[in-house]
């Protein structure tokens, strides 16, 4: 007795909630994980998820089992040369816990235990320490706004999308098409008709003509019983939602690359840019990033050189200012480009430049920003160029945005102010 | 002349069902005696789901089902591994899985192998009959998982997950060796559950009656009292439910559940290479029997023998995929030895197995089912020839000796001994460490002691130290393990770790 049941329509993720309780057991181990990844990310490059390694020592479930030594007896298949009384070298490395250490050589994939998680999750670890409101992570997290496009024409709608011409083409076509045998007949049979009329009258002929108007009436009723329009004719305008960045942006990426900035500040200045970018991710098409390093000399570089490159000196932060005013004269006319400028530093700079720096800001970039976020990322004292911003901050307190920071839960409020003004306008 | 059933590769539901009803037909021919059948196809995505939570269709939440799923899913994605074709439940009715995507041979090879042969096993064996209650295990589980759930939601996921883990670690000493235990019942169950946790929490408290003296003045040596338990108790679960002093009665209940669960699968751990021997010799020989009548064609047969070959393969002990004896092989070759043994018996056979030789061999066959475990089938019916067919030998490995030595093989002198490690390499009791719970103090400081006696001089592996806290936490009291050999204690764990002189132990 037997039941065949097809199950494949019930659910097939049973398991999530295990995995979850996984997850949280391990999330430290997995945090680690999604930073160091991070570390060997580009910053644009955040659409995947990432593999997971964790020692398999750390996440054993252990029982009680022998330890070497003893002694120990294992039947083995496929003899080929032993015979009773032969000695065979124990297997170095401790393996004696069974003679069956020379069994598995082939286990080296279990020292680590290798995992995938998705690209919501790794955003989820990513951030977790960024304290961001959860409205704000589901907006990261989510890909832009939604604009309703048509495409093409469906059988089935609303009645407000009908759309009238094509539903009457569509009657026309078929009333053509379903007609026309017999169109053709009545066009035949009017033809001999005339023909005849023509002739001169005898009973032959006023009997065929008496048929032909007796068929010709007969197949006219029958056209004219074909509907006009029919169910199968409506049509209706299909519309379907497709993302709509607005438009397109550039990025600038600004940090002091000096002796004082560290390997960790450097980390922590990445997620400021990284958390940067995926809120302009959501905004804009296009986002061009520019990377502008600087000690006392500023210069252009790529991604890699410009987190992971060390440079010694001094620091004169208003030469990477300067720099990226060019690059904007030059490549981004503000017209086209949303521009939003992201600098991270620790704070220092060459006593004499700072005033600089504030009149370069002043005239030469926040006139054309969308937004300028300075993060100072230090545990001391503010410096002047800490001052000489306040100023900055006076002139447009809208656009202009900074931010102490010492933990990276400290970024996260550089951007409240910026999410809390587009929500108003675009609320 | 009969149609094959089919003749392309494609399953449907009415195909299954025709294949079905003339496996049926042959098994009964063969005095098959199975538990109905429940056949559900799911794709393989839930295949991955049942793998993850030890193949039941249902089980309370925890981690390390989640580390399974992972790591199941990755080596699925990366196609380092390909999925069982088949699982199979012991409940009555039986509930087997087949994946869709699997060619119409194999779902007949799995409804041939599990819903007949593992049926008829879990029906026939005598370990799951006296162990398990088939009718009651899926109610049992419900059970369980709505229990679990509630303490989750009332004492914290957390609390919850502790006490599994230890349960866990525990499980392979939460079981009756020896006991007959009492089946369960999910109703009863229930109704139970309530009035039982009162009357332990009274038993508990009797044992605790006394205040305990921080410095009892007694002689550890010479205890004025009677020992406690008076005999070594060797499931340790159960002694942690009836007797942990600081346990509330809903952790009672927790570790009841996975007991019970521990207990459920005792069988199946003792009986691998019987049971799935059994299913493999049963898939062979209904297939053939289709074949012999024409049901299946000469591609399905190709087909059918290139997966049975690969399934009862058994790489040798210096091959790159060798990891142990693979229980298929040696269960199926079994089984068609004895066939043999009583069908065409060889003259050392007359002399091996006289009971057997020339005797019925469906009967012989159905009598080894019902009546062994792994150990004693090996021990009762591995036949000189199929150990020379295997090649078996004996490798002992002695600490003493600076090299293994080679201690029996295939030939006259050395199959008693081959065969006698074999079975000795299936018994669960020798190849576990044997620990039992062996006093408590119940007088003094409540510290409870458990006891390994050595098998062969063998000591503890490295995990010992972890172990004890987990039997710690679920006792609340010191513990301390002592590791005997003869009579003497040789080695003592103790947790929380304890130095040298005794009287800081607080």
């Amino acid at each position: 007795m037997s039941y065949i049941i097809d199950r494949r329509l019930n659910g097939k993720n049973k398991s999530s909630v295990n995995r979850q309780r996984f997850l949280r057991r391990y999330r430290n181990h997995i945090k680690k994980a999604v930073s160091d990844a991070v570390k060997q990310r580009s910053i644009t490059d955040l659409e995947s998820g990432s593999e997971i390694t964790i020692p398999s020592r750390d996440l054993s479930e252990p029982v009680f089992h022998h330890g070497p030594g003893g002694v120990n007896t294992r039947v083995f298949p496929g003899n080929k040369e032993f015979v009773p009384g032969d000695e065979i070298q124990r297997p170095r490395g401790g393996g004696a816990g069974g003679g069956g250490g020379k069994a598995s050589n082939s286990g080296e994939g279990e020292d680590e235990f290798v995992f995938q998680i998705d690209r919501d999750e790794f955003l989820e670890f990513l951030f977790e320490d960024l304290e961001l409101p959860h409205m704000v992570k589901k907006q990261l997290a989510d890909s832009s706004d939604y604009k309703t496009v048509q495409a093409g024409f469906t059988n089935q709608g609303n009645p407000e999308r009908l759309n009238i011409v094509r539903s009457l083409r569509g009657a026309h076509a078929r009333r053509i098409a379903l007609s026309g045998s017999s169109r053709r007949q009545i066009k035949a049979l009017e033809r001999e008709k005339a023909e005849l009329l023509e002739q001169p009258a005898d009973d032959a002929r006023d009997i065929r003509l008496a048929d032909i108007d007796e068929e010709l009436e007969l197949l006219r009723a029958k056209v004219s019983r074909m509907p006009f329009l029919d169910t199968f004719d409506l049509k209706f305008n299909n519309l379907i939602k497709t993302p709509v960045p607005s438009s397109k942006a550039v990025m600038f990426c600004v940090m002091d690359v000096s002796g004082s900035m560290t390997q960790s500040i450097k980390d922590m200045a990445k997620r400021f840019f990284l958390l940067l970018y995926m809120f302009l991710k959501r905004a804009y098409k296009r986002i061009d990033v520019v990377f502008i390093r600087h000690h006392t000399q500023a210069k252009e570089v790529d991604e890699e050189e410009f987190f992971y490159s060390r440079e010694t000196g001094g620091t004169i932060v208003s030469s990477a200012i300067a720099l990226t005013a060019e690059v904007i004269e030059a490549r981004y006319p503000p017209g086209d480009w949303n521009i939003y400028v992201a600098q991270a530093s620790d704070g220092d700079n060459w006593d004499g430049d700072s005033d600089a720096c504030r009149d370069l800001l002043l005239e030469r970039i926040m006139p054309k920003v969308q937004y300028f976020s300075y993060v100072e990322i230090t545990t001391g004292e503010h410096q002047n160029l800490w001052f000489e911003y306040e100023r900055v901050r006076e002139a447009f307190p809208d656009v202009f945005a900074m931010e102490k920071i010492e933990t990276v839960g400290d970024i996260y409020p550089v951007f409240r102010e910026l999410f809390s003004r587009r929500e108003q306008r675009t609320g | 002349m009969n149609q094959p059933i089919s003749t392309g590769s494609e399953w449907t539901f009415e195909l299954l069902e025709a294949y079905d009803q003339a496996i049926a037909k042959e098994a009964e021919r063969f005095k098959l005696d199975t538990y109905p059948n429940q056949i559900e196809v799911i794709t393989s995505e839930q295949m991955m789901d049942a793998y993850s939570s030890v193949g039941m269709p249902l089980n309370y939440h925890h981690w390390s089902f989640g580390k399974q799923f992972v790591n199941t899913q990755q080596n699925y994605r990366r196609g380092h591994m390909g999925l069982a074709y088949e699982i199979v439940i012991n409940s009555s009715p039986s509930i087997a899985y087949l994946m869709e995507e699997n060619t119409m041979t194999m779902q007949a090879l799995v409804i041939a192998h599990a819903c007949y042969g593992h049926n008829s096993f879990f029906k026939g064996n005598y370990l799951f009959r006296t162990w398990t209650n088939a009718s009651a295990i899926i109610d049992y589980l419900l059970f369980a998982k709505h229990y679990i759930a509630e303490c989750e939601e009332r004492y914290g996921i957390d609390e919850v997950e502790k006490l599994l883990d230890s349960c866990h670690a525990l499980m392979n000493y939460g079981v009756n060796r020896y006991k007959r235990p009492h089946p369960i019942s999910a109703e009863e169950e229930r109704k139970r559950q309530k009035k039982r946790s009162e009357i332990l929490q009274q038993q508990v408290n009797a044992l605790w009656d006394t205040i305990p003296k921080k410095h009892a003045d007694e002689d550890e040596t010479r205890p004025k009292y009677p020992r406690y338990p008076k005999e070594p108790e060797e499931n340790i679960l159960y002694f942690m439910e009836k007797n942990a002093p600081l346990l509330e009665p809903w952790q009672r209940e927790v570790i009841r559940i996975v007991r019970k669960i521990a207990q459920y699968f005792y069988p199946q751990k003792q009986t691998q290479v019987m049971n799935e021997g059994w299913a493999s010799f049963w898939h062979y020989t209904l297939l053939h029997a289709l074949y012999e009548k024409n049901l299946v064609t000469d591609g399905f047969m190709m087909e059918f023998l290139h997966s049975h070959s690969s399934v009862i393969y058994q790489p040798p002990y210096d091959s790159p995929y060798y990891s142990g004896i693979n229980p298929y092989t040696l269960g199926y070759n079994m089984y068609q030895d004895i066939k043999r043994i009583c069908e065409n018996p060889t003259d050392e056979d007359r002399e091996w197995f006289p009971e057997i030789a020339g005797a019925d061999w469906l009967d012989t066959l159905h009598e080894a089912m019902r009546n062994y475990k792994d150990e004693s089938f090996i021990q009762q019916f591995l036949s000189p020839r199929l150990m020379r067919e295997l090649h078996l030998f004996t490798v002992l490995d002695d600490e003493k000796r600076s090299n293994l030595v080679v201690s029996a093989i295939h030939d006259e002198s050395g199959y008693r001994e081959v065969r006698r490690n074999l079975a000795e390499q299936y018994n669960l009791g020798t190849r576990e460490p044997n620990i039992q719970v062996y006093s408590v103090n119940v007088r003094g400081d409540r510290s409870l002691t458990l006891r390994h006696f050595q098998h062969n001089d063998r000591p503890l592996g490295e995990s010992t130290e972890e172990m004890l806290r987990h039997v710690h936490r679920l006792w609340g009291f010191d513990v301390r393990l002592e590791s005997v050999k003869g009579d003497e204690v040789v080695k003592t764990f103790h947790c929380p770790p304890r130095p040298e002189s005794p009287g800081i132990a607080h």
